[in-house]
């Protein structure tokens, strides 16, 4: 009964955004102030909707009720409680729920602080917002129902993947969710800005902060999922350039360039059409990557929902709202002019230098995921592009993009002189002292290594330099450092985390140490310095598996650093087998260890990794998402929604 | 029929940690390392999109074994590379070569940025001249000058 109810609330929530997206956008364009308010109220509805829905499939999964399909399909008595609630978004009809339910969440937030915008801007963002919802509703009810019943109740389900049975599953989509889907209220800001025909400062300044939020889901999204693969899959890969990782990437590429890009829109009202563009594009790409990943015409590790019914839907909605927007945009893009002129060495420059980086990395990811599609279809060749060719074509760009990041964030806005850049001569030095050194105590002679290493210490260096000026001179010094604005605070924590996760990156690529042998229980092995010794094997239970768990000890001459766990499990309901590396983490290292079969000689296969660096690359991501989390909090965007009260020129505006 | 939709099914990722057998591994340490580097470039047939080096599948294990027999065999690396693609085609390579409409991929990303650095230098000069037609030359300045003061 309630599921039913739950299916019934789903279908008048799709009611209401089709209401929501009429009402309020024929409103704003016969200025009727009735029909415009009722734009909040529509969003609202259909949050509270959709909210039902999702808490109703929720319990279902909680309570095991196997009279729904997706339940069967998905889940079983034995499992964890934890992995029963992350079984409602570890399948498509689940996950697409939950698109859905941000979705409208973001409208209901919209809806809920942005009061004090202009009513036809708000009518008009949350009339786009419920177009987009509109679509994908219409998508989870047509192909995608999660409420199907099934005939005869089975007594038990078929459990879920044991891989995305961890800890990784219950928050990496979520969070991913929240920043693919955060960016269509940005896309909804832009479409609502091309209809106004007006872009100013102050929609700049109250675009940022979702954008800035979506960002921030984003960056926590890839960081975790990363994570999870670095410790799940068994081999300590951290990023493998699958089509549904890049997915991920492009948006966030896109929307770090849109975060910049608004800043200059907001301060010197420049930059509008292309940060307008961004805007399209960002949602664009999140739309894309829901097509890759739940249409299967990319081949990828990560398996989906491989059904080309779904698959012509969501490029029928990225056709509509993509194609439509970009169409929207050419016809009203040169109403946007740029006021603020600036000159080649500048703030501004340094932003566009950033923007055109990001934006060109973000297009070179997309040729070569779409490439093997593309040689296909024209020439008919059968080609794989893999890892090789991303660290080739993408590298080059990231590293122009940290060599300028300093020089461009200490720039005064419109006009540089010299003496702003020869500040940062010190560190260009111990960065490249830094690089010496590394190149001259390494032994692979890889070049990865000491430029990762000089790119991080200028990023961290630049960083601190900058906040070295921004308290002035003389005496209170610490008192002005602590009071700037959080914002400043925000973009040097931030570019200082990208610092920390290229070093990460750099020192686990170059120099990581492997070891493959047989070892026979009491037998160790050297590796770089560290003993390793398997002491034990043995089979134990746990909840809803089997696992041949091996215990090895970890020593430093003599001196017993710790006790790792390696497990292979199997899942007798799936009949999968997974393996759980041991890892040994550290601040310079990770020793990463993973028994594998039985050898018939004897003895067991052990694998062993000495992985430098390998937690800076998440901790910067970490205090990425700080830093942005921080600039959200900057008085001028709490105050943002209320940009209207504020007294100042954008009052009149 | 068992249809399980999953967000990453990683299937074919189990047990992954058995990718290079300790009885695969060379002796002389230097064939080795060669031999892992053209691993990683070459894809497993029957994966999704591991490389050869990461799979454990029994085809990436005999394509391991095949590479390190042509390395023994004092092949050169570009040779193995070219021994493997004349019998399994050019999708092993997971670094596509640069040959034909493939020259698009590669050049994709630098020539966009050329052009979009070309299109930002069209700008500012324009909006340059722009800008020296709103000041007022140096004789127009003395005049005002001179109007001011009188």
């Amino acid at each position: 009964m309630l599921n039913e109810l739950a299916h019934f609330s789903l279908n008048i929530a799709l009611g209401f955004a089709v209401l929501g997206t009429i009402i309020p956008l024929l409103g704003a364009t016969l200025r009727r102030s009735s029909w415009m308010q009722l734009a909040s109220v529509f969003a609202l509805l259909q949050f509270l909707l959709v909210a039902f829905a999702f808490g109703v499939l929720t319990l279902a999964f909680v309570t095991s009720d196997f009279s729904l399909r997706l339940v069967v399909l998905n889940s079983h008595t034995l499992k964890p409680m934890i992995y029963k609630i992350a079984g409602v978004w570890g399948n498509h009809e689940g996950s697409l729920l939950l698109w859905v339910l941000i979705l409208t969440f973001f409208a209901a937030c919209a809806a809920l602080f942005g009061r004090r915008l202009p009513q036809s801007l708000l009518a008009r963002v949350l009339g786009v917002q419920s177009a987009i919802t509109t679509a994908f509703l219409a998508f989870v009810l047509l192909t995608s129902n999660p409420f199907t019943r099934v005939a005869f109740p089975p007594f038990n389900g078929q459990g879920l993947n044991p891989l995305l049975q961890d800890p990784g599953l219950a928050f990496h989509p979520p969070f991913l969710y929240l920043g693919y889907v955060g960016l269509s209220i940005t896309f909804s800001f832009a479409i609502a800005a091309l209809l106004e025909g007006k872009v100013d400062s102050a929609w700049g300044r109250w675009v940022r902060p979702w954008t800035l939020a979506a960002w921030i889901f984003l960056t926590i999204g890839i960081g975790l999922g990363s994570w999870w693969a670095y410790y799940e899959l068994g081999w300590g890969g951290f990023w493998f350039w699958d089509p549904v990782e890049n997915a991920s990437f492009m948006p966030w590429l896109i929307s770090a360039a849109l975060l910049h890009s608004a800043i200059v829109v907001e301060k010197r009202d420049a930059l509008k059409a292309w940060t307008i563009l961004l805007a399209i594009l960002a949602f664009g790409f999140s739309l894309i990557g829901t097509f890759i990943v739940r249409s299967g015409v990319l081949t990828s590790v990560h398996a989906f929902a491989n059904d080309p019914e779904r698959g012509v839907f969501i490029l029928m909605i990225l056709a509509v709202f993509f194609g439509g927007a970009l169409l929207l945009f050419a016809l009203r893009a040169k109403a946007m002019d740029s006021k603020g002129v600036f000159a080649p060495v500048s703030r501004e420059s340094a932003l566009i230098a950033n923007n055109l980086l990001l934006a060109i990395s973000c297009f070179v990811v997309f040729v070569g995921t779409v490439w093997p599609l593309v040689a296909e279809l024209l020439m008919d060749r059968k080609l794989s592009v893999g890892p090789p060719f991303f660290d080739l074509a993408f590298t080059p760009f990231m590293v122009a993009l940290a060599v300028i990041l300093p020089i461009g964030s200490t720039l005064p806005w419109k006009r540089a002189r010299r003496a702003h850049i020869t500040r940062l001569w010190p560190v260009a030095l111990v960065c490249l002292a830094c690089v010496g050194l590394a190149w001259a105590m390494q032994t692979g002679r890889s070049l990865i290594g000491p430029v990762g290493l000089g790119l991080g210490v200028w990023l961290v260096m630049g960083v601190v330099i900058e906040l070295y000026q921004r308290c002035g001179r003389g005496a209170g010094k610490m008192r002005r450092l602590l009071r700037l604005p959080l914002a400043d605070w925000g973009k040097a924590i931030a570019h200082a985390g990208l610092g920390i996760t290229i070093f990460g990156v750099a020192g686990i690529t170059a120099w990581q140490v492997e070891d493959i042998r047989v070892l026979e229980i009491g037998q160790s092995a050297e590796v770089a310095g560290f003993t390793i010794t398997l002491e034990a094997v043995e089979d134990r239970r746990g909840p809803n598996y089997l696992t041949t768990m091996a215990d090895v000890a970890l020593s430093r001459q003599g001196q017993p650093i710790a006790m790792l766990h390696p497990e292979r499990r199997y899942y007798p309901v799936a009949e999968m087998p997974t393996t759980e590396a041991g890892i040994d983490s550290g601040l310079w290292r990770d020793i990463y260890v993973v028994v594998g079969d039985a050898q018939p000689e004897g003895g067991y296969a052990v694998r062993s990794f000495i992985k430098p660096l390998a937690n800076w690359i998440w901790s910067g991501a970490i205090i990425m998402a700080l830093g942005g989390f921080l600039s959200l909090f900057d008085r001028r965007y709490r105050m943002a929604p209320g940009a209207a009260r504020e007294p100042g020129p954008e009052a009149a505006q | 029929m068992r249809q399980v939709f999953v967000l990453l099914s990683l299937l074919l990722w189990a047990g992954i940690a058995s990718a290079v057998e300790p009885d695969e591994v060379l002796s002389d340490p230097v064939l080795e390392n060669r031999a892992r580097l053209i691993s990683q470039g070459l894809r497993c047939l029957q994966c999704r999109n591991e490389s050869i080096d990461e799979s454990n599948a029994g085809i990436a294990r005999d394509l391991r074994l095949l590479v390190r027999d042509r390395l023994l065999e004092g092949d050169s690396d570009t040779e193995v590379m070219d021994y493997v693609v004349a019998r399994y085609g050019e999708y092993v390579l997971l670094r596509p070569n640069g040959l034909g409409i493939n020259l698009v991929l590669w050049l994709a990303g630098p020539a966009l940025f050329l052009v979009s650095l070309a299109g930002l230098i069209a700008v500012q000069r324009r909006s340059k001249r722009k800008d020296s037609i709103d000041q007022l030359t140096e004789d127009e300045e003395r005049e005002i000058e001179k109007l001011l003061s009188s």
